[in-house]
């Protein structure tokens, strides 16, 4: 049984965080030039926002805000489909967290649902085996979203279907990869990062191996690093630590639950069921190849894009042209340096992806920091 | 389906008739026995002298039974905090419960009798009542409407009555409702003795009252929690108001709870949880008193009202940082990863 303070328990000691805040001020001196850290991940962004970690930084030090929030960077298109499927007769739509909440061209799946769709947000991926096995009248669609942490659930949701011949349950497969979208923040010429806090939970099944390419391609330190603010302060120092020394390497600060190969087993459950897709549009990234994953051949008869690939709309929807997300994403500009932010685009009616969810960018922005502080 | 009459709720016990009689004399009228509901007019007859307070507030609680409460005791203690906040003396309530047909009978008693017990915490009665029987499917068990009436006792606390220099005070460790029904909801394998803090507030708030504590504002933190009295609050007055992270009570098992599901205890759910804003020089008093009553031990001053920032909340860290409290928005979803 889990207790519920091991979860947080001495991750947000003032006294720790206070002192890791000298230590980083005393090696960013040394630095000569501006140190520009990418957190890959939302959930990064939410700490250093929800817990003012950038307060605490010398001038020296930036945080650029990138691409990993499964939510954000789903693209109207995915989107569109979701509301197609659940809009279709005798079918249940199941869903995780706040994929709810972001806005497709006709609306968001909570407009789907009060206009009648049965459309569920559910906690856990397995709770699909039951409510195919109640609705075996019903087609039970999982809008499977998330990046490496959350696929091998859906592997073994797609496991478990197959074993107990749960034949109403299919799956339109959302999940993306961090590091091509690392490479494609990185192609363009005018980016500024300079280093990498990794995401713990992604490292925790695909390894810190996986970031290896990067650290070497781009001559950048990366740090995987926990989501508690004493992680990702202690990442902070690490990466400074490799600036001030003119370092390049990959560390492992959370490596109380990240190996360096990660979760063999979780791994193979995937490659399994899954294959890289050869390309997948990414919310105010664009198009990148070999970033996402689709279900093997073998498993098309579970695979909703194949399956009712006549009623799935086929065209590309970009975000509002006023939006600056791409920017945002790509390091090339902030929150409150697009027009539209707090103004056209807020949480309750998000233009961008880096509104829609609560891991984005703008939307922690807007909610810790306000329009203007 | 059930063909045992008296176990579970039929459409009949709706009906008008016979069936229905049975069930508001064997289980309301015998659980909320007043002279007022005894006399059976279309209308309760009521007095009122002076400044009265009105409310209403539906219950849809899933589950129904949670851990420190039920949707009956939360029925009675929510109307009964609307008027207390209003420092009303909660008098008179009206009780109608909307039933989903097939609802056992031993449930109802339940929930009924949950209430009745809950009532005598504060003294008001239940005067008048209704009862609909919806088909299987049309209602999630029992939705329950109260509606309050209630003495104001003290007329000044508003919304709108915050000033410069009031401290801000909270009766106890926030979130609980909240995260127990959620826990309750996704049957969690924690180890855990969490509970609701549903409760009627109505006692501490006499003892306040009659200790002619000067209440500038009170406000019981239900739907929205801390942070959304605290936003109410600065928007209403045009203050802005400070809040230290590290003054709030929360207790180990709502703040692993929220790391869990990535919420914030601030913005969960109270049922027996209240705020007050009172001038500095009250502070003391007011926590004295909170203080020596059942369910404030952890009373605690958690910020102040100032001229920064008029009608926004902002959150200090304990590590020297910053940052606005806000609203919750939309439905309560968990984070993704």
């Amino acid at each position: 049984m889990l207790t519920l303070d091991a979860l947080y328990k001495g991750f947000r000691d003032p006294e720790v965080i206070k002192s890791l805040a000298k230590e980083i001020k005393l090696e960013a001196a040394k630095c000569s030039d501006k140190i520009n850290i990418m957190e890959v991940c939302g959930g990064h962004t939410h700490t250093i926002m929800k817990y003012g970690i950038n307060q605490l930084l010398p001038d020296n030090i930036e945080f650029i805000h990138g691409p990993g929030c499964p939510v954000c960077i789903m693209p109207k298109e995915r989107i569109d489909h979701a509301a197609a499927l659940a809009s279709m007769p005798d079918t249940i739509l199941i869903t995780l967290g706040d994929m709810i909440r972001v806005p497709g061209s006709k609306g968001s799946l909570a407009q789907f649902r009060a206009d009648g769709c049965d459309i569920r947000p559910i906690y856990d991926p397995l709770d699909s085996l039951k409510i195919a096995l109640d609705n075996p009248d019903k087609t039970v669609i999982f809008f499977a979203i998330g990046f490496e942490t959350s696929t091998p659930m859906t592997a073994v949701l797609l496991e478990q279907a197959e074993k107990q011949q749960i034949n109403n349950l299919l799956f339109h497969i959302n999940h993306v990869l961090v590091p091509p979208a690392i490479d494609a923040v990185m192609a363009d010429p005018a980016a500024k990062v300079n280093a990498f806090i990794g995401p713990a939970h992604v490292s925790v099944i695909s390894g810190a191996k996986v970031y290896r390419a990067a650290v070497e391609s781009y001559d950048t330190p990366v740090v995987v690093s926990g989501f508690e603010p004493v992680d990702v302060m202690e990442s902070i120092l690490m990466i400074t630590k490799q600036k001030s020394r003119s370092q390049s390497q990959l560390e492992n600060q959370y490596s109380r639950a990240v190996s360096e190969q990660g979760n063999l087993a979780a791994q193979g459950l995937v490659n399994k069921y899954m294959m890289v897709r050869p390309n997948f549009r990414w919310r105010g990234l664009g198009p990148i190849p070999d970033s996402a994953l689709m279900l093997r051949e073998e498993y098309q008869h579970r695979d909703a894009e194949v399956v009712y690939k006549d009623k799935l709309p086929q065209q590309e929807i970009d975000d509002h042209k006023a939006c600056q997300c791409g920017d945002i994403l790509r390091g090339l500009s902030k929150p409150k340096d697009c027009k539209v932010f707090g103004r056209g685009c807020s949480p309750e009616t998000p233009l961008g992806s880096c509104m829609v969810s609560s891991e984005g960018a703008c939307n922690a922005y807007y909610r810790y920091n306000g329009v203007t502080v | 389906m059930s063909t045992n009459v008296s176990k579970t709720v039929q459409l009949s016990h709706g009906g008008g008739g016979k069936e229905m009689n049975r069930l508001i004399k064997d289980i309301f009228f015998k659980a909320f026995d007043n002279p007022i509901l005894r006399n059976e007019e279309d209308s309760a007859r009521l007095h009122f002298n002076g400044d009265t307070a009105f409310t209403t507030d539906s219950f849809t609680v899933a589950p129904l039974f949670f851990a420190g409460g039920d949707i009956g005791k939360l029925a009675i203690a929510g109307t009964v905090n609307d008027l207390a906040m209003m420092g009303a003396e909660p008098q008179f309530l009206s009780s109608s419960f909307i039933i989903e047909e097939g609802f056992p009978i031993d449930s109802l008693k339940t929930i009924v009798l949950s209430m009745a017990a809950e009532l005598k915490k504060s003294g008001a009665r239940i005067v008048c009542g209704d009862t609909k029987v919806v088909p299987r499917g049309c209602a999630d068990g029992v939705f329950i409407n109260t509606s309050g009436v209630g003495r104001i006792i003290n007329n000044g606390i508003s919304v709108k009555n915050l000033k410069h220099d009031d401290v801000i005070i909270v009766s106890r460790d926030i979130g609980r409702h909240g995260a127990a029904i959620l826990m309750a909801r996704e049957g969690l394998a924690v180890e855990s003795e969490l509970t609701s803090d549903c409760a009627t507030l109505w006692p501490i708030v006499e003892q306040l009252i009659a200790s002619n504590v000067e209440i500038h504002a009170m406000r019981d933190a239900t739907r929205g929690g801390l942070s959304a009295v605290l936003n109410e609050w600065a928007s209403a007055s045009q203050v802005g108001i400070t809040a230290n992270e590290s003054e709030i009570p929360v207790s180990q098992e709502v703040a692993g709870l929220c790391e869990l599901y990535g919420f914030e205890p601030f913005d969960l759910a109270n049922e027996g949880t209240f705020i007050l804003a009172v001038p500095q020089d009250c502070a003391e008093k007011t926590l004295q008193i909170m203080q020596t009553f059942c369910h404030c031990e952890q009373a605690a001053i958690i910020g102040k009202v100032n001229d920064f920032k008029p009608g926004k909340v902002i959150l200090n860290t304990p590590w020297g940082s910053s940052r606005f409290l806000d609203v919750p928005q939309g439905e309560l979803l968990p984070r993704i990863c």
